[in-house]
């Protein structure tokens, strides 16, 4: 039984979207003397799987084991830009214990794939493009074997001269046959001619963020006997990554099964098909099953990165600092191959001017090709890095015309109705002064001379260098938005099945649980419906429809939606005979605590009785409205939703050392709605601290395009002392109507903007201009010494 | 693996297997043979050694074990004989690593970031080394930081000797976050009343600690040592500046006597950076 999916087909639904479209606000958060439901739409219900994660006994891909298995290791190209001369694996092949080393020449398949377009050789072949890309492919029956042989592979290259300036991209020879370009867009918007009484200019530079999953990469694939092989990985993209190894390994799809492990960290593409692809390879080749855990520095040279980026802005405004006119050019370096740099792309040329009205814009974009690490899929990319971008443009104007900085902004906000650059009217609640108002009225933390309650971490930590005479607070804020679910066209679309016997309740839907709550969304919204408490999510593979990228926070959405529509199905298969036996309509009954009631007490019985021993099977899909690509100038409704934050960032600065410490976060997020309170504040938390570590120390350097310290001593992320208090001033509900349940993406928009406000805060503290990130030291020292 | 109770043991059963590798708190060598860069053939574990876990006093010297924890000497009663390596001990990492990494393990990895390096090269500590047949041979821990005297095979570091000087001592790090991390630049000032010295020395910005001697000398001169031992500001900015200078100096002149050329920018923040600790480490020990 399958429910096809109707274009934004959630509105109108009895109970859960109850009243839709009324707007209701949150005083504060958690909203006091509001007492939260144990179970359903709302409950702070646990992760079913949290207490296992906690005591560590939660299987993850690098755990698992089978009999007789192999292990494998990767050759890596030590080289950002070479040509491979030849490649010898005779010594190799003839070590104790290997059993098989694969390179370009043993691939079955398409040689090539990406997740756009596909570019990017499983193995290098004639070209390396890239420090740490794939060469070849080792299996043996011990991991140090695998390890030792893969370096024993003869390699001969002649070193070029790699492209690491992607401004150089553009006349360098072309260093892949689809060319340096992977995408341009000159967005035109209004009238180029206008000028405005004020203007102000700006270059920024933001740097390469790393994902830096916890857990690193790995992945186990066994044979199959019909020749087809099974891939057990902490995939995000079940579906897109078996359809990527079937044209690899010239199999059809339905013989090759990506079976979904415990998702140790993603934010972003979490799997790197470098490597699943050899491991599957090997599977093949061998006949045995093939085990490959990356250490922590392949980890950091195979998976995408975000995109370094180089921005110009020119900002005009009339005298009243409202903008007039915006004008930027925006460049990508998008590493070696295209990934998802066309999507980065369009979020950044798309919000390159902010929640703000701006008449007139003139957007020019580029993502380009170099020999620098890959860049791809990391959480609010192309939006994160205009808004550190477009927000310094703000402060500098506020600056110029001597306006206080959170005013000048309240003068420009957009609010429902207004255009964005591209053409799209802004049709989702868009309440951008409210929470800009909310985070500037929020008290201020009290400076330590006036708290002594509490012992005043310096920058630089506790028994650190800090002296509180160099020390200076500063105060900035951030307003930025980020686009939910795929953009430009992309068919956005997932299957849930629920099931109901013996009055419990499971949910197959291949929407995978990468820590964003997924799975305890779903429990929740057959709770809601099916007044069951007990339901069990099974664990996801490729062999159950498919439910697309873990990614755009699009799981809320298009999977919420469809569980919550076959799980409706299923109530009604229920309900149905029961109210037809009494002469009335199923809307009249209700199930709570298993138990089903009618509205007048006549009828009373258990979800287990009416089912009589029948399971009840019900399939659905949700399929919001779609969207078009932006056309030759830029323009075209390429979102189906966006979702807007405001941040407030309190630092301290040691303007001596150049020292910065984020002493508070204050923020304010348009959620649609609060589907799970403690979920929600956990995935702002968690958003504010990678901005933070964007902002401040997370930056994978690299000398002429080979990645420096690929460990987490090179790599500095947050520590819980660099973690400021994140103060959760208000959660505005006003529900999206299109979406199910009103409910907004929450994880993306923290990261975009945070990063923005601690560099207006730093800006603020040392009248520094700031215009880099990571903020370095040397750039935080205050101007007057 | 051999565990060996006492320093002799030790050594002995780095004599019988000369391919073994000592380890302690392990927190440099077990990462590199994590990551598969060292593959030792045997390992002797020095944790069970008693005799090295502690500390003993010795005419106006500390006798310090090498194998205490930085969690050890971070403690207070550690902190009032040598405050400044209880505070170096205090900023060396997370508590997982001060509970198992050691003094002798940073002297040994000799890392440029090792925070007590700094410490030790401006206390003039010197090194007891256990070798073969019972024997113990001295060598000045610069000298072994530098290269210029090295450990024989077989040899072990067993004590580090640190005088006593009961007067105040700092150690300042700076680092690109709050939480721990590696120094970028790291100053230990100790105060000498009894020979009327300041000694000073910068840490994680060469390969080993430097020591400005000219810096030391002169601001020992200005210190009234049977008075207040007070500085003025100026004077403790003055001698951040040249301590810096001395670190890290200005380009030599072009050989063809030409405009010597200006430091890059890192450098010349790295030199802000060493100013400003070695007067803010002065003005604490003085203050």
């Amino acid at each position: 039984m399958t429910g096809s999916g109707g274009m934004g087909g959630m509105t109108g639904m009895a109970g859960i979207a109850e009243g839709g479209a009324t707007a209701t606000t949150v005083p504060a958060f958690p909203s006091p003397g509001h007492a939260e439901p144990t179970h359903g739409i709302g409950a702070s219900l646990t992760p079913a799987d949290a207490e296992a994660k906690t005591q560590g006994i939660y299987p993850y891909a690098a755990d698992l084991w089978a009999e007789g298995l192999l292990w494998a290791a990767l050759l890596r190209s030590p080289h950002p830009h070479a040509r491979i001369l030849s490649i010898d694996t005779t010594e190799a092949a003839r070590m104790p214990g290997v059993r098989a080393v694969v390179t370009h020449a043993d691939v079955p398949g398409d040689a090539a794939h990406g997740r756009k377009v596909a570019d990017r050789p499983v193995f290098a072949s004639g070209i390396v493009r890239h420090h740490g890309e794939p060469i070849a492919a080792v299996a043996a029956d011990h991991p140090d074997t695998a390890r030792l042989a893969a370096a024993a592979i003869a390699v001969e290259y002649e070193v070029l001269e790699p492209v690491t300036d992607p401004e150089q991209a553009f006349s360098a020879e072309p260093l892949h046959p689809d060319g340096n370009l992977i995408r341009h867009i000159p967005l035109r918007f209004g009238d180029p001619e206008v000028v405005g009484e004020v203007i102000v200019e700006g270059l920024y530079r933001i740097g390469r963020q790393d994902p830096a999953p916890i857990g690193a990469e790995a992945g186990l694939a066994v044979p199959r006997p019909d020749g087809g092989v099974e891939i057990y990985t902490s995939s995000t993209d079940p579906h897109a990554d078996r359809d990527l190894a079937a044209a690899c390994f010239g199999l059809a799809p339905e013989r090759v099964k990506i079976v979904v492990t415990g998702v140790p960290g993603a934010m972003g593409d979490r799997e790197d098909p470098g490597m699943q692809l050899p491991l599957g390879l090997l599977a093949l080749r061998t006949g045995h099953p093939v085990k490959l855990v990356a250490t922590r520095e392949e980890s950091f040279l195979g998976h995408p990165h975000r995109h370094p980026t180089l921005l110009r802005y020119r900002h005009h405004a009339d005298a009243d600092g409202k903008l007039v006119k915006v004008e930027a050019q925006i460049l990508l370096d998008a590493g070696a191959y295209a990934d998802s740099s066309s999507d980065a792309l369009a979020a950044a040329v798309a919000f390159a001017c902010g929640p703000y009205v701006v008449p007139h814009a003139f957007v020019e974009g580029w993502a380009v090709r170099t020999n620098n690490p890959p860049s791809g899929h990391v959480r609010g990319e192309g939006a994160m890095q205009v808004c550190a971008a477009y927000e310094g443009q703000m402060d500098k104007l506020a600056a110029r015309l001597g306006l206080d900085p959170a005013e000048l902004r309240l003068r420009n906000v957009m609010a429902t109705g207004d255009l964005l650059p591209t053409g799209q009217t802004v049709t989702c609640p868009a309440p951008v002064a409210e929470l800009l108002r909310a985070v500037r009225d929020y008290p201020l933390p009290a400076l330590p001379a006036d708290d002594t309650e509490e012992e005043w971490v310096l920058p630089g930590g506790p028994d650190g260098a800090g002296e509180p005479g160099a020390v200076r607070r500063g105060v900035g804020y951030g307003l930025g938005m980020v686009h939910m679910l795929g953009a430009e066209g992309a068919d956005e679309v997932s299957t849930a099945t629920v099931k109901v016997s013996a009055g419990v309740a499971t949910v197959i839907c291949a929407a995978v649980e990468t820590g964003q709550g997924f799975s305890t969304l779903a429990r929740q919204i057959v709770q809601e419906v099916l007044g069951l408490d007990e339901v069990y999510i099974a664990p996801v593979d490729t062999d159950q429809p498919p439910s697309g990228p873990g990614a755009h926070s699009r799981h809320t959405w298009v999977s919420g939606g469809a569980v919550e529509r076959a799980a409706r199905m299923v109530r009604t298969q229920l309900l149905q005979p029961l109210a037809a036996q009494f002469g009335m309509s199923a809307e009249l009954l209700t199930i709570t605590d298993g138990k089903i009631t009618s509205y007048d007490g006549v009828l009373s019985t258990t979800v287990a009785e009416a089912l009589e021993g029948k399971e009840l099977w019900a399939t659905a899909q949700c399929r919001p409205h779609p969207t078009e690509p932006l056309d030759e100038s830029g323009q075209g409704d390429a979102f189906v939703g966006i979702a807007f934050c405001a941040v407030r960032a309190v630092v301290d600065v040691d303007v001596e050392l150049g020292s910065v410490r984020v002493v508070e976060m204050a923020v304010a997020q348009d959620v649609g709605r609060v589907l799970n309170p403690k979920q929600a504040r956990a995935r702002i938390e968690a958003g504010i601290t990678q901005g933070v570590g964007a902002a401040l120390t997370e930056n994978l350097r690299t000398a002429s395009g080979m990645i420096r310290r690929p460990d987490f001593t090179g790599y500095a992320l947050p520590t819980s002392l660099d973690t400021p208090d994140v103060h959760i001033v208000k959660l505005v509900e006003e529900r999206d109507v299109v979406a199910p349940f009103g409910a907004k993406a929450i994880s993306a928009v923290p990261v975009v903007t945070s990063p923005a406000a601690v560099a207006a805060a730093v800006r603020a503290a040392t009248g520094r201009p700031v215009n880099r990130l990571p903020i370095r030291p040397q750039a935080a020292v205050a101007a007057s010494g | 693996m051999t565990l060996p109770g006492s320093l002799d043991e030790a050594v002995a059963a780095l004599a019988a297997m000369p391919a073994a590798v000592p380890v302690a708190g392990g927190t440099d060598l077990m990462a590199a043979v994590n990551s598969g860069l060292l593959r030792p053939a045997g390992l002797v574990g020095l944790g069970r050694i008693s005799e090295i876990r502690g500390w003993q006093y010795q005419d106006g010297h500390a006798l310090l074990g090498a194998g205490l924890t930085h969690a050890r000497m971070g403690r207070p009663d550690f902190a009032a004989l040598i405050p400044a390596l209880a505070a170096a001990a205090r900023a060396a990492g997370p508590p997982q690593i001060r509970n198992a990494g050691t003094l002798g393990g940073n002297i040994a990895s000799a890392a440029p970031t090792g925070d007590a390096l700094p410490v030790l090269a401006a206390l003039e500590a010197t090194l007891i080394i256990a070798g073969p047949g019972g024997s113990r041979r001295e060598i000045p821990v610069g000298h072994l930081l530098t290269g210029y005297e090295m450990l024989a095979p077989g040899e072990l570091i067993g004590y580090v000797r640190v005088p006593l000087l009961h007067a105040p001592q700092t150690f300042l790090k700076a680092t690109g976050r709050t939480g721990p991390g590696r120094a970028t630049a790291s100053v230990a000032v100790v105060l000498d009343p009894a020979r009327r010295g300041v000694r000073c020395a910068v840490g994680a910005v060469a390969p080993m600690p430097l020591r400005p001697l000219d810096a030391e000398r002169w601001v020992a001169s200005l210190i009234d040592w049977d008075g207040e031992r007070t500085l003025a500001p100026e004077a403790c900015a003055a001698f951040g500046e040249y301590v810096a200078a001395a670190c890290i100096p200005d380009p030599a002149p072009a050989p063809d006597g030409g405009e010597p050329g200006t430091l890059p920018p890192a450098a010349l923040h790295l030199r802000r950076t060493v100013a400003t600790l070695a007067r803010r480490a002065l003005g604490r020990a003085l203050a």
